[in-house]
Order: C-alpha cells, then structure tokens, then sequence
C-alpha cells in the first residue's frame, strides 16, 4: 500500500511536441492517498489510460517524476513497482488451470509453495472460483476469466495499488453489478489503493470514493460524486455526468445578472465580471417549467419511469428539464426558470466562482 | 558526439542529430539481439540469390575464368539473349498463361464451394472436405504419369489449360480451406439481412459478400499463384512444345560445349522477378495473408 | 458458428467436386489400375492381383528410399519449426523494417522450385560456387555430387533456406495476433521472458504451428524437384527420396506396375501421418478446453 504522486508529469507520444495538442497528457500533479478507490473517469482519447500506464509503469512520461510514498519510481520497470492492474479484456493464461493462474505471480516472486497453496484457495473463494480451480482457463466465459484477472491481482498481498482500466467492458450487464459489488467490498475488506478506469458514469460513481474526472488529456475536476454533480468545475463534467448532462446556455454575465438571447434574467448571486465565452450551466434538476424566465417551446416529453424528461428549446439551444413522477407538464409552460442554487457560471469552459455575499447584497 | 558535448543552452530545441540521438538511445537499446538474428538471416537468404544476380551479369569467361564477387565486366548480353530469342521468352509467356487460368479457374470454382462450407450442414459435407484436402497431400510425381495419359486422351496435351487444370489439383483445396476460414469470420446475418433486403443469391454473392472476403480471396490468390508458378514436375510432364514452362526451358542451357551458367543464371533471375512484382504489391498484406484467417 | 442444415449446398460444391474428381479421381483410377495388371507390351494387360504390392513390400529399394524420405522430413520439420519461431520472435512488429523482411523473407517461396535447385547447384559448386569456393578455401573438403554428407546438408540447408521463412511468416502472423494487454500482464506478474513464450506466446502460435508442420511434413514428404536438379539423387542413391524414386520408375523405366503399387502405398503414408498428425493436435485442443 502507498501514496502514490504525480509531480509535474506530462506525456506525449510524438518524440518531438510541438505544442499542447501534441500532448496526450498534459501536466498534472496529484497525490493519489494511499486506501483510497478512485475512478478516472473521461470520454475514449481522454489521456486516461495514458495516466494508468504511467502509474503502471508501462509507459514512460516524458517528463515530470511519479513517486510511490516519497520514492521516485519514474524509470523503474512494471515488475519493481509491485503494482497489479486488470485490463478491459481479461488476460489469462490459457493453457494453465484456474488455480495456476492465481499462483503464477506469486510463483514468478519466489514465494514459497505452502503460502503459494494457502493464498491462492483463499483467493479461489473470493472471487467464486474455488470448484473450478483445477480447470484449464481455456474455455471458461469472459467474466470467469476477468475473475481470474482480478485474482491475480489480489493474490499478492503487499501491493502498492490495483489498477483496473475498463474492467467490465466484456461482461454481461448483470454480471457488471455482481462484479462490481464484489470489488468495493474488497476494497473495504483490504483497503488497497485502487485506481479505476471507466468511461460509464454509473461505474465510476458507485465504485469510488473520489472520482477524477479527465478532458482532453487533462484533469478537469476531482471529488465526491455528489460535489460533481453540485458544482461541476467544467462544463465538460456538467454534461459528462448526469442523465441527462447540465443545459449549457451562451451568455452574458454581469454580477447577478445574466442575459441570454437578449432575455435578461436573475441568478440569484454576483458573478462579477467573467470575461472570455461566457456560459451559464444548470443541470435539468434545477430547471423549471413555468411562466416566467426564458421563452421556450416544449419539445418533446420522455417518460423514463421514475421521472420525466422535457426537451425544449430556447433561443435554439436544446435544454432539457426534469419534471418528478406524477408531476404533470404545466399547460403554460412556455418559459424555463432556473433555479438560483443551481447555477454554476463559466468562463472559457471553466466555472467562476460565485462572489462572497457583499454587505450591500446582503442588505438587499 | 561533440554536437551533445558542446551545445549551448537552448540548442535540445533544434530539431537534428544532437536532440535525436541521446533519445532513439534513451527509447530503443533492446532491439539489438533482434536485428543481428534478423540480420544474419537475411543474409543467409539473400547471399545465394545475390551469387544469382552476380552471375547472370558476367560473361562465361569470368565466371569459369575467375573467382570475383561481383561482375569486374558487367555484361547484359546474357538477358539479351533471353529477351529476343522467343523460344526462350516464350516459355515465360506460356508459364504466366496457366497461372493466371489457374488462379482465375481455381478461384471462380473454390468461392462457391467455401461458401457452402462455411454456411451449411449437407450430407457428407466433412468427408467432401476432408477428400479435399486429401488431394493437397498427393504427391505430383504419383500423378505424374496417369496425367499424361488422361490429357494425352482428350487432346489436351501440350495446352496452358491442361497445366492450369492440372495444377488445380492442389491449388483447389487449399482455397476452398483458406476461403472458408475466412468466410466463417462474416457473421451470418450479413446473408440473412440482404436476403431480407431482396438481393438474390448471385448478386448477393457478388455485390456484398466478396468484397467483405476481399483480403481472403487475395490470400487464396495468392497461395494459388504461388504454387502454380514454382511446380514444375506436372507442369512439364504435360507440354512439349506449345505450352513449355520458363522452368522447363532453362534445361536448355546445358548443351554440347557445356552449360552457358551465364545464360542460365539470368533466367533464374527472370524467374524471381514476377514473385518480387507480386510481393511487392501485397507486402501489406503479409502478415495477416499467411494467418489464413485461422489466428 | 451454428450452421444450417441445406442439401442444396451440394450444388454449390458441384463444381469443385467435378474439377477435382476429372483431376484426381480419374488419374487415380489409373494408378489403382495399372497397379493390379501387368503388362508385356502391346497394351495388353494381365491381371496380376497383388504381385506387385508384395513385390514393393519385399523391395529393398522402396524401403530404403522411405527411411530416407522419412529421416529427411523429420530433420527438416526439427530444424525449420524451432528456426521459424526464432526468427518470428525476432522480427520487427511494425513499420518500414517489418514490410522489409516480410519481403525478403516471402522471396525464396515465389522461386520456381528447379531454379531454387539451381541457384543451390551453382552456389555450392568449388569452382563457381561462393559457398563451395569458401568452403574449399578454409580447406573442408565439400562436393555434394560425391560425398554422401556434402549431398545431405547441401539439400537439408537448401530446403532450410527455401522454405524456413513460411514457418517464420505462420508463426509471426499468430504473434501479431496477440493484444499488447498480454504482455503488459505477463510484465506486471512479473513473468520471465522464457514464461511469456511458454504461456503466451506458444499457445497464440499453436493454432499457426499445426498448419506450418502439416504444411511442412506434407510437402517435405513429396520433395522432388529441388533435390533432384541439384544431386540427381546421388551420390549413387543417397539423396533419392520417394517422390525421384517414383518418378525413375515410373518415367525412366517404364515399370508401370510396380509404380502404381508404388505410388499408392506413398500416398497411403502421406494421408495416414497426416491424419495422425491432425488428430493428435487436434485432441490436445480439445482436450485443452475441458
């Protein structure tokens, strides 16, 4: 187990970068804690799987260190770092039985072969197999053999991290959840540093305790689920998480005031003065249909179940509202209002913070 | 070396050999032991058809005369010699006439039948198949003489098409089993929805099935024009005059006064140059051709 | 894939099944022929049961030319598929060096097989030879048209030489199939390079390999052309594998009884290693997936 640091670090995979598009990561420090589960969570071609095979060490940064508790582990091999990492398509070996699998990585490290033994049947019933561990791999089905994978990554108990890039793509939906399930309570069992990669947003909220959000080779935002579904740092997380994403509106800001399609309206707090492309981003829990605020046309309504969805346009931007069960679309509906502690401002994609109360404010 | 030694601050943004250097030595140091096994491989391949070359280019004086590694009085008079007289052309003529019959005729025969391989279950379908490839295992030098007879009987003696036919022998089972191997990674509802969408069965075949099997039927192009043109025993059992392979002709060299190895050796270079032509057109494709669609 | 059951499948497969059988059933039907009958001229022919299969069984001659025939492919099979892999694994993975020696390498398969034999006749010759005059320089004495070993390695390197690279090519297209995830595992587990060939690798190629050695024992097995433009055979019947044999009884004396006897046994030895070959492997498969 280990703290895991990124000091400065930046990839690209062109020898010679001319420029920051040249760069399939682009610089970033972090400190990954050590027991944590976290989620890095990003669109494909997002750098994500970069960062991992970084952390892996099956690629090597161009440039900035990473350390594992205060060690600087940049140019060691994969094998000396003692990590594990599961990959989107599971990897075992074919001609081996279940239970050679588990072993092999143990036996790799010289362990002996009564703790070889001992470990990989307590490993055998964590992940279910213990009735086929005398089986060839061959053979088995895709989530059987992304078990063992994750075997083989548990079965060393001294690991600095487990890393797991698009696990669940092959498996079956249900099997997903089982599969899922059965990793967070082995992280809560064993408390490794766990490093998650995924482009679902429901894998990635309910896996980890922190997620990375990760955008065109940077990283756009780290928390809990619940700050990045509040407060999205970008607007790319706005509608990256969310179903359906926040409604981004061009606009113009000023203190509390924004104007949208020549529509003024109020946000209910002081922006100041954001310059650059300046937006407005409310998820569609903070919209509401009504009567007043901007003009709107009501689209289309879906039925999801639980809630419903309202499309509608404003000014030619698609916006989308959601209305609770049982809550019927409002005849007059041709305005959408937002609501105040809904609203996030941006600025060149990134969210201005909204102003300390002044006193005068406060007087108002 | 003095460039990294010497260089001022700011010159590792110079695009050249001082920045390259220290990073191809950085990135790449285990390839080493690979490229001298390569290397030495290669040279093992290539030093008997480089002695080839060498010697199709000196005259017979030079080569009996003395011992050099390459040509001191380059001479082309031994290609001259093949390039205008047409009983010796001719025979390359005739060799690349019954492979392009071989290739087309095993082609449009084999297409069908690897569809219904890969596609159906009928009676006697894995004996069919495994005769099939019976015949990939006979030896030519058993057919060699019943072959002989059978063409001499339907007059087909000393014709391209009784070589190509001949040749189709081994070249037939060997693309039906590259085909369907092929064919058997297109899903079937490929078939299903064209059939749905209306197409029949010919145009069907042609118009949407060959071209998702097009790198297939390139590979069994390939093999077939392969075999075709190194085989030599049936190819010349069965012509005399008319039909007489390239490979059949270069016996013609050895003559009263000795062999003319000059001669000799230019037609062997000849004889690589349409391979070269057809491996240097499908040198992309080698890789994933000689899987045969079975990895 | 789940296949259909379809009789009409039959008349798609109608075409193969006329060409092959005009090309093999007849010329068959022939050898089966002849290889009952004996005849003194005329052709007029006597039956003659099974003289002349007994007459080939009691014949020093085939025998030997078997165990010859035998000794020669399995050297060849010992040799090409261990020197195949080697090369496969060294072999560049992409770019400008991989097309290069995909190229070179696919070289000596396109050589019409008598010009294979000839660029090796005149490569090992003393005289003319860069590898005969090298040899003879550093003092070996070395003459394949007399000395039985010269005439065994000569043929052993030339079919090395000539047909190496499509084992090589088999076995490079499974390596190309495997995901880089493999290796990145097998790095993470910490495996050794030798643990990555024997569980990685070897079972990627396996499929590959059991076409290259079929491949390879089939045609080694029916070898004529080269051996026989470069030693004729000889040094007297030394280098006369089964196929020279054959076609020296058949063409060259005109024995046409003990030839077809002759030919069918040869082809009868061919299918059943063949077919042991195929079914071992492919048990081992299957066996594999239990």
């Amino acid at each position: 187990m280990a703290k895991i640091t990124l000091d400065n670090l930046a990839h690209s995979y062109s020898p010679n970068p001319s420029g920051p598009e040249d760069y399939a990561l682009k610089q970033l420090d972090h400190d990954w804690v050590d027991g944590e589960a976290y989620a890095l969570l990003g669109a494909s071609g997002c750098g994500k799987s970069t960062l991992l095979n970084i952390i892996s060490g099956l690629l090597e940064p161009s440039q900035g260190r990473i350390l594992f508790d205060g060690v600087d582990v940049t140019h060691a091999p994969t094998a000396q770092r003692n990590i594990a990492q599961v990959f989107q398509f599971p990897v075992v070996y074919d001609t081996m039985t279940v239970r050679d699998n588990l072993a092999f990585p143990l036996r790799n490290r010289g362990a002996d072969a009564a703790y070889i033994a001992k470990r990989v049947q307590e490993i055998g019933a964590m992940i279910g197999m213990e009735a086929v561990l005398d089986r060839k791999a061959r053979g088995l089905t895709a989530d059987a053999k992304q078990k063992i994978s994750l075997g083989r990554g548990m079965v060393r108990e001294d690991v600095n991290a487990l890393l797991f890039d698009e696990p669940l793509t092959v498996i079956d939906p249900h099997m997903k959840w089982e599969l899922r399930t059965q990793l967070k309570s082995l992280h809560q069992q064993f408390g490794h540093t766990m490093i998650y990669v995924t482009h679902d947003q429901t894998e990635a909220l309910t896996f980890a305790d922190k997620v990375v959000v990760m955008y065109d080779g940077r990283v756009v935002q780290m928390g809990t689920p619940q700050e990045l579904f509040e407060r999205p740092e970008h607007t790319f997380v706005g509608y990256f998480i969310g179903s359906p994403g926040m409604n981004v509106l061009a606009a113009e800001v000023r203190g509390d005031r924004a104007v949208i399609g020549g529509q003024e309206i109020g946000l209910g707090r002081s922006f100041g003065q954001p310059k650059g492309r300046v937006e407005v981003g409310v998820r569609p829990e903070f919209t509401r249909l009504g009567a007043e605020g901007l003009p709107a046309t009501v689209k289309r309504v879906e039925d999801v179940g639980r809630h419903k969805i309202v499309r509608a346009d404003v000014g030619g931007t698609e916006v989308n509202v959601i209305l609770s069960e049982g809550v019927p679309v409002p005849a007059d509906a041709t305005r959408i209002a937002f609501a105040p502690e809904g609203v996030n401002v941006y600025s060149d994609g990134w969210r201005v913070a909204p102003e300390a109360a002044t006193p005068e404010g406060a007087a108002a | 070396m003095t460039d990294t030694t010497t260089s001022a601050p700011g010159s590792a943004s110079i695009p050249g050999r001082a920045t390259e250097a220290p990073i191809a030595a950085r990135r790449k140091p285990p390839i080493k032991g690979a490229a001298v096994v390569m290397g030495l491989y290669l040279l093992f391949l290539m030093l008997p058809l480089y002695w080839l070359l060498n010697m199709s280019l000196k005259t017979n004086a030079e080569i009996l005369g003395s011992f050099t590694l390459w040509p001191r009085d380059l001479t082309f008079a031994n290609y001259a010699t093949i390039l205008t007289d047409p009983s010796w052309y001719s025979g390359y003529i005739n060799s690349l006439i019954y492979v392009c019959m071989n290739v087309a005729i095993t082609l449009t025969v084999a297409l069908p039948a690897a569809y219904a391989f890969s596609r159906y279950h009928f009676m006697g379908d894995k004996h069919l198949f495994f005769w099939l490839l019976t015949n990939r295992m006979a030896p030519p030098a058993v057919f060699a003489l019943p072959f002989f007879q059978l063409y001499s009987s339907v007059q087909l003696f000393d014709t391209h098409i009784a070589v190509a036919l001949a040749h189709c022998l081994f070249n037939v089972p060997l693309a039906v089993w590259i085909l369907e191997g092929f064919m058997r990674g297109v899903p079937k509802e490929i078939d299903e929805t064209a059939y749905i969408d209306g197409y029949s069965f010919p145009k069907f075949f042609v118009k949407i099935f060959m071209p998702l099997i097009a790198s297939g039927i390139g590979v069994a192009a390939f093999f077939a024009f392969m075999f075709s043109w190194v085989e030599l025993l049936l190819s010349r059992t069965l012509t005399a005059v008319e039909a007489k392979p390239i490979a059949a002709t270069m016996t013609r060299t050895v003559g009263a006064s000795g062999v003319d190895w000059g001669v000799l050796a230019a037609a062997g270079v000849l004889t690589i140059v349409p391979g070269a032509l057809v491996i240097w057109f499908v040198r992309n494709y080698i890789a994933k051709g000689f899987a045969l669609g079975r990895v | 894939m789940n296949k259909t059951v379809n009789q009409k499948a039959w008349f798609l497969v109608l075409p193969v099944l006329a060409l092959v059988s005009f090309s093999a059933v007849i010329p068959l039907m022939t050898v089966v022929n002849y290889s009952v009958q004996d005849s003194f001229g005329n052709n007029q022919f006597f039956w003659a049961g099974l003289e002349w299969f007994k007459e080939m069984l009691e014949s020093e001659r085939m025998w030997n030319a078997l165990w010859r025939q035998l000794a020669f492919s399995a050297i060849i099979l010992a040799i090409q598929i261990p020197l195949g892999i080697i090369v496969a694994l060294n072999m560049p993975k992409s770019g400008f060096w991989a097309s290069f020696c995909l190229v070179l390498m696919s070289l000596p398969l396109l050589i019409p097989w008598n010009v294979v034999g000839t660029i090796w006749q005149i490569f090992g010759r003393v005289d003319i030879g860069l590898l005969g005059y090298t040899l003879d320089a550093i003092g070996i004495e070395y003459n394949y048209t007399q000395n039985f070993y010269a005439a065994w390695i000569t043929v052993i390197v030339m079919d090395v030489w000539h047909w190496t690279s499509l084992v090589a090519l088999l076995a490079y297209a499974g390596l190309q199939s495997i995901p880089d995830a493999y290796y990145q595992a097998a790095k993470i587990d910490q495996a050794s390079r030798w643990a990555v060939f024997r569980y990685i690798e070897l079972p990627k190629m396996a499929g590959v390999l059991m076409i290259a050695i079929l491949l390879r024992f089939m045609d080694s097995f029916m070898i004529y052309t080269e051996p026989f433009v470069v030693t004729g055979g000889g040094p007297g019947n030394s280098t006369t594998f089964l196929s020279i044999d054959l076609v020296k009884m058949a063409l060259g004396q005109f024995d046409l009884g003990p030839a077809a006897a002759f030919s069918i046994m040869y082809f009868l030895v061919i299918l059943l290693i063949s077919w042991v070959f195929y079914t071992v492997m492919t048990n081992m498969d299957k066996r594999d997936g239990v």
